[in-house]
């Protein structure tokens, strides 16, 4: 399982990346693994608001339907339509190729470090 | 001798059990079954049944003539949804009375349905062809659920905001009932709107969507274009409810700009059968294919790249989303779409614009000479119903049909109509003549040029059935042989056990088949005056009291059309006798995590809030966490759903507690009849606790289960609540009063011929085949969940996780393992990811439960040899299963184990019957990133 340390993770086994104010987001190594073969991806519309913990996406493999919930309250500034269009980035690239939306934030709650995060999944 | 039809609906005889029980180590099967179900809830065994006593199948057939000698057949012109038709003789015997088409499963393992998922992507084209839309499913349980279904698509996808659904004026009756039993429940405000007399000026209301029928009930033709462009620029979504066969002469719902089209395709050659069961449609514009509810089925492509059909998104369903599920449908009508696609492939797009041609000029010659009678239609534009005023005459009217053999259909007491379709002959149209005329009528119709009664500017101008399949099996020989070169890539009971956990797999006995499809069964109007099917009534009735002595309960409704929709109608019950009784705040439902996901899309859809209980590690209902959760919403309770015996296959120890506990807090018990196959004669749901339940006639009561459809769902319950069940036209879950009549032969045929003792011992059997197999496979396969004594009750999980772990084989790899064994793979992962859920059913011989035995030891033993490393994890029989006569002779073998392995994994296969898989594994990724659910160009398969 991979666990880039310069990102943040949420429980909910998402990857948060901070630039600045905005916040790119998707789902972890591990996600993507227990998902199994990922093959819809549903993202909210640029300009809409994301509310910390509130569900804005889903993500549908072969055998089950995950959600993508906002780590952060704000606004979305921009989706990833590449990851739209071919939803195995998800399973191939998931920290790279396969982000799913950037969100504009007002405040950044407390997320897990990669260890927290690896000590979580290893429970 | 007389023959006990029981001794060979069960497959197992006295000899065999005898083997069986001694490998369980119990006397008998009743000392078996005693110590498998809680004493504090079983039946004494000399309890009172009013089951008459067991048929044999001679008598049987003899009552069942009896029954439909006082049916009477007429010539139906009613229309309102049901027309006549011609099922062909090459379909109605080569599909509906062929058991490798109507013993087939649902195709969730499609290297092993091909066949069918063919002819179910033929009737998805067919219907994406006639109504101009992008993408159809695979068929909806009738025309009035499909058009719940597109109101219920229309509030999910446009997004608006309020909660009003515009109903046309001109919508068949019963579907405007059923739509508003259904709205009130979820919250939706129905306005009705005369789309057809609206004028520029008047504006529409707001609404999230509408419903337009296509062309009117009345029989109108007319062009909602407008109407439709009107509903979309306030932000809604129009649902067309149309008539397949008019599509074929106006312009299609697609062309005029719908978003979703919706229907009936009964009269492709499926008999009227008294209301059903027929396959609804429902087709939807690019955009909305992941809106759609049921079943839908796509190309995808094999191991080798060959293309290969699969269902497609099956993420939507109840099993994975629960509660968030979009529809509570599960299941289509498959048998009869394959007759209705079949009808298309034999007619092709001439013969059916020909028949369209047929029904319409023959409406055009009756008005024609109406006219010439002094008596004008009330709309003049129309494809096959027309409207009559006959000021105060329509009952003296539709008398003077009927005495001639004819049925027409009074709107009241001013207004006859009558409809025309393939079977109408110049006869007919004369009695129609003569009771609206009287003497004045002409003697006989001459061949004559007639009126047009459809503009032509709305004249459909665009083609359809294009694909070469629509072209190329129009002579008999041709499409005796297509139908069989379809039937022989699917594996169906009449090849072996089909195992399937939850499924009740059990035989659909020739003698049960054989009235479904006698005339004074099959085509008769479910409009028919009652005093036409006073047999059918009969039938009705003695099911219906025979189910409930069996249940324990006082009332029984055979309308719903599938165990969901039988669901749908306990839980409204419910609501309806908590609202009558000043309990409109009692709406949460509580479901044990366990449960199957319908219960939950369907307390959904009946207005309730789901509230999961959870189980504990015996996979029991956890009664510390159901006492905490009536307590905690006592004031709202409404209803628990339970399955029983659970859905893990076990007699729960505690069901009276946990009834007694809802019943405490003024809640109802909702018993799910899933699994009553491990209970009847044994026990009754009404005895322990149960207000309502629904029974799946397909399961328990041997209707087969057609490949994915017909089903039948009978809601039954106590004497408080059947005021709120489905009955005349009171409550409507389905578009027909009765559902499905003409399948409820087969039940009747079953429950006759077995008596009470004979179900009786069926249960008894089916307990013994599940814990033989149980503890046959312990020691290879640990088996998750066992209630009192260690025993199962007619079914067996088989946790594969432990297998995995040591050796990295996974349930797809040992299901697709045993189709090269000659075997339908059990349940996969349901209820629990990674396990394999076996049920055999009493139906079974022990020669074949031997065998299924034998192979899931053999295929465990090639995991070890994976595990153990004698062939790589990539490249193994497991891996590369199915094996297809293709992969084992074509080019080099380089693989490390042999040919004979990988198809002849038993010898006995060599000279046994082998089953050749048409395909290889399926790459199920591969089809839902690339949706494509119509028939794909021939070239494909080069």
């Amino acid at each position: 399982m991979s666990l880039p340390a310069e990102l943040k993770y949420t429980a909910e086994h998402e990857w948060v990346a901070v630039d600045g104010d905005v916040a790119r987001i998707g789902i972890t190594d591990y996600a993507a693994d227990k998902l199994g073969d990922v093959v819809f991806v549903d993202l909210p519309k640029v300009g809409s608001a994301a509310a910390a913990g509130r569900v804005v996406g889903e993500i549908e493999s072969t055998k089950s339907v995950g959600e993508l919930y906002a780590p952060v309250d704000g606004e979305v500034v921009e989706v990833n339509d590449a990851v739209v269009d071919d939803p195995s980035l998800v399973n191939s690239d998931p920290y790279g190729a396969g982000w799913m939306i950037a969100v504009r934030f007002t405040e950044l709650p407390a997320l897990l470090t990669a260890d927290e995060y690896a000590a979580l999944v290893a429970e | 001798m007389r023959a006990l039809f029981a001794d060979r609906h069960i497959g197992t005889d006295a000899a065999a059990q005898k083997e069986m029980l001694a490998v369980l180590g119990y006397p008998s099967v009743d000392a078996l079954v005693d110590a498998a179900i809680p004493a504090g809830i079983r039946l004494p065994a000399d309890a009172a049944t009013t089951l008459p006593p067991a048929a044999s199948e001679v008598e049987a057939l003899a009552e069942l003539r009896a029954l439909a000698s006082r049916n009477r057949v007429t010539r139906p012109m009613i229309g309102l949804g049901y027309f006549g038709t011609v099922t062909p003789a090459v379909i109605q015997r080569n599909v509906l009375e062929n058991p490798s088409w109507y013993t087939a499963y649902t195709p969730y393992q499609p290297e092993i349905s091909q066949g069918r998922l063919e002819a179910l992507i033929n009737f998805q084209t067919m219907v994406t062809d006639l109504t101009g839309l992008a993408t159809a499913n695979a068929s909806m349980l009738d025309e009035g659920t499909a058009v719940v279904e597109g109101m219920l698509l229309a509030r999910r996808a446009s997004g608006a905001a309020t909660n009003v659904f515009l109903v046309d004026a001109d919508i068949l009756p019963r579907t405007r009932a059923l739509l508003a039993h259904r709205a009130e429940a979820v919250g939706i405000e129905l306005v009705d709107s005369d789309f057809a007399a609206l004028s520029p000026e008047t504006s529409l209301p707001e609404a999230f969507g509408a419903v337009v029928q296509y062309p009117g009930a009345s029989g109108r033709v007319w062009n909602p274009a407008d109407a439709i462009a009107r509903v979309q620029a306030a932000g809604g979504i129009a649902v067309v409810a149309a008539d397949l066969l008019a599509l074929a002469l106006i312009t299609s719902p697609g062309e005029l700009g719908a978003d979703v089209a919706v229907g009936t395709t009964q009269r492709f050659g499926v008999p009227l059968g008294f209301g059903g069961p027929h396959a609804g449609y429902m087709a939807v514009r690019a955009g909305l294919e992941r809106q759609l509810p049921g079943r839908l089925v796509g190309v995808s492509q094999d191991a080798n790249g060959y293309p290969a059909y699969r269902l497609s998104l099956q993420t939507r369903e109840q099993h994975i989303r629960r509660e968030k599920a979009t529809s509570n449908i599960c299941t289509a009508q498959v048998l009869l779409a394959v007759m209705a696609s079949m009808y298309a492939v034999y007619h092709g797009p001439r013969g059916i614009k020909e028949i369209a041609h047929h029904a319409n000029r023959l409406a055009n010659l009756v008005v024609d000479a109406l006219r010439e009678g002094g008596v004008e239609p009330v709309h003049g534009l129309f494809f096959d119903t027309v409207q009559l005023r006959v000021p105060g005459r329509a009952a003296e009217v539709v008398a003077a049909a009927d005495a001639e053999g004819v049925l027409l259909w009074q709107v009241d007491a001013d207004t006859v109509q009558f409809s025309t379709d393939e079977t109408t002959t110049s006869a007919d149209a004369l009695v129609v003549l003569r009771a609206v005329l009287g003497d004045a009528a002409p003697a006989e119709l001459g061949f004559k040029p007639v009126s047009r009664s459809i503009d032509p500017a709305h004249m459909r101008q665009t083609e359809y059935l294009t694909h070469p399949v629509f072209q190329t099996h129009h002579s008999e020989t041709g499409m005796m042989r297509y139908l069989k070169y379809l039937a022989d890539k699917d594996y169906a009971l009449d090849r072996g056990m089909i195992p399937l956990g939850s499924c009740t797999m059990k035989l659909n006995a020739a003698t049960e088949m054989a009235a479904v499809t006698w005339p004074e069964f099959a085509n008769l109007h479910p409009l028919a005056p009652e005093a036409d099917t006073v047999g059918y009534r009969e039938l009705i009735g003695q099911l219906s009291g025979w189910l409930a002595d069996v249940t324990g309960y006082d009332e029984v409704s055979l309308q719903p059309n599938a165990g969901s929709q039988g669901e749908l109608a306990g839980l409204l019950a419910i609501r309806g006798y908590h609202r009558a009784n000043g309990g409109e705040h009692r709406t949460v439902c509580l479901i044990p995590s366990s449960a199957h996901g319908t219960n939950a899309a369907s307390a959904v859809l009946a207005g309730m809030k789901v509230v999961v209980v959870a189980c504990d590690e015996l996979g029991n209902v956890d009664l510390a966490d159901l006492r905490a959760k009536v307590a905690e919403h006592a004031d709202e309770l409404a209803a628990l759903m339970v399955t029983y015996p659970s859905t893990h296959g076990v007699y729960e120890h505690d069901i009276r507690e946990i009834t007694d506990a809802v019943h405490a807090a003024g809640g109802q018990v909702y018993v799910d009849g899933a699994n009553l196959n491990a209970l009847l004669g044994y026990a009754r749901f009404g005895d322990f606790g149960g207000d309502v339940s629904h029974l799946n006639l397909h399961k328990t009561f041997c209707i087969p289960h057609g490949g994915g459809g017909p089903g039948v769902g009978p809601v039954a319950a106590k004497a408080h609540l059947a005021p709120y069940l489905p009955f005349g036209t009171a409550n409507p879950v389905s578009s027909a009063e009765y559902g499905s009549p003409s399948i409820l032969p087969i039940s009747w045929a079953y429950v006759r011929m077995m008596g009470a003792e004979g179900l009786r011992r069926a249960t008894g059997s089916a307990v013994l085949a599940a814990n033989y197999i149980a503890v046959r496979l312990r020691e290879h396969y640990p088996v998750l969940y066992a209630g009192d004594n260690g025993l199962v009750a007619h079914e067996c999980i088989l946790d594969l996780r432990p297998l995995r772990e040591a050796t990295g084989v996974t349930v797809d790899d040992v299901a697709k393992r045993l189709i090269d064994y000659g075997f339908h793979a059990p349940t996969m992962s349901f209820p629990v990811a990674g396990t394999l859920m076996v049920e055999p059913t009493e139906s079974e011989d022990l020669a074949e439960l031997d065998r299924f035995v034998e192979a899931m030891i053999a295929i465990k033993a090639e995991a070890d040899a994976v595990g153990a490393g004698t062939w790589p994890a990539d490249d193994n029989p497991l891996a590369n299963a199915p094996h297809t006569a293709e992969s084992v002779i074509a080019g080099e073998w380089g693989h490390p184990y042999t040919r004979e392995q990988a198809v002849y994994p038993v010898h006995a296969l060599v000279h046994g019957g082998k089953y050749w898989p048409p395909v290889r594994r399926i790459d199920q990724a591969y089809g839902d990133r690339n949706l494509v659910c119509a028939c794909p160009p021939v070239e494909a398969f080069a």
